[in-house]
């Protein structure tokens, strides 16, 4: 299954609770303000380290490069572009949006 | 929304007259825009235009006129950096007249 | 210019892009420099990562107007103050930032705030 969260981990608990929820082999895409929990420093980047043990963790580069931060990416997390998006998508049987 | 014709090139432009896409601007939309505005282009006229591109190119807004008056007294001498010297040149506004000939959009803030 | 000076703070919270609160807050405070009135800006939460040097927006066909703040400097707008706390939480420190800022500790922001006539937040 796709999960997308598009919120920043300080702002919202959206984060928190995708990867409560989310089974092992799932992959979680980060896009917009919550491509700052996969960055190095943040709060939220160990929750993301840990998760990488179980999950597959993308980032929309768009979203990384509009907000400074693509110098600053946690290692072992894939950065992907709208054809990448678009492939995930097409991918997973199912999506669901943690809005 | 309505357009320009310049050079058998056609402009959008919007309903005040500022030109829609800055990047499609060059010299001759900047003076027929002027010749619609009344303002006959004198070097000192592109002085301010060139002026006003650089600073939106750099900072990414057009100036409010104190910030422009103050930020041409800077580059170009106290002469000219006053609101009178800029009227004269720009009878409707140093700010919004000239922002208009030059391509870019209503300053923010101007009052 | 004639009149009452007021200590006002505009308080910014959010990262940019994601909501438009970073963007009208910019515009407003450049409205707000033509008044004459004393002027603080306040980053804190999120909203230290308006202030991340580097943006690129190509991507997201989005305006990038991260410059903009260092237009303030020339309004007059000098007073920018940056939670410490803030930014350690998003592995950020000074130098990421684009202009001069004045960091604070959370318990010196507190106080600043408290010491505003109106305060704006975004």
């Amino acid at each position: 299954m796709l999960h997308i969260v598009n919120k920043s981990p300080q702002e919202r608990n959206s984060l928190d609770a995708c990867l409560r929820i989310a089974q092992s082999g799932g992959t979680v895409l980060l896009i917009e303000d919550a491509v700052y929990a996969a960055t190095r420093g943040n709060t939220a980047a160990t929750n993301i380290q840990e998760a990488l043990a179980r999950l597959k963790i993308c980032v929309l580069q768009p979203d990384l490069d509009a907000r400074g931060m693509a110098d600053r990416l946690v290692e072992g997390v894939t950065a992907v572009d709208y054809d990448g998006f678009v492939d995930l998508a097409a991918e997973h049987k199912n999506c669901q949006s943690w809005l | 929304m309505a357009n320009i014709e310049v050079g058998g090139k056609s402009y959008e432009t919007d309903e005040e007259g500022y030109l829609v896409d800055l990047a499609s601007w060059n010299e001759d939309v900047g003076k027929y825009i002027a010749g619609i505005e009344n303002v006959e282009m004198s070097d000192q006229h592109w002085e301010v235009i060139n002026f006003l591109r650089d600073y939106y190119n750099e900072f990414q807004i057009a100036p409010a006129v104190r910030v422009l008056t103050k930020a041409i007294g800077k580059k170009l001498g106290a002469d000219k950096g006053n609101s009178q010297y800029l009227y004269e040149l720009f009878p409707y506004g140093p700010a919004k007249q000239a922002c208009k000939i030059a391509g870019l959009p209503k300053p923010t803030g101007c009052v | 210019m004639e009149g009452v000076v007021k200590k006002f703070m505009f308080v910014n919270r959010k990262a940019p892009y994601g909501t438009i609160y970073a963007l009208e807050s910019l515009e407003v405070v450049l409205i707000s420099a033509a008044f004459d009135q004393d002027v603080s800006l306040a980053f804190l939460d999120d909203g230290v990562f308006q202030l991340k040097k580097g943006q690129q927006t190509k991507g997201i066909e989005t305006k990038n107007f991260s410059p903009t703040y260092r237009a303030l400097d020339g309004c007059d707008i000098e007073k920018l103050y940056v939670e410490q706390e803030s930014l350690e939480a998003r592995g950020l420190t000074e130098d990421d930032l684009l202009v001069d800022v004045t960091v604070l500790s959370r318990a010196e922001m507190g106080e600043l705030m408290e010491q505003q006539d109106v305060v704006l937040s975004f």
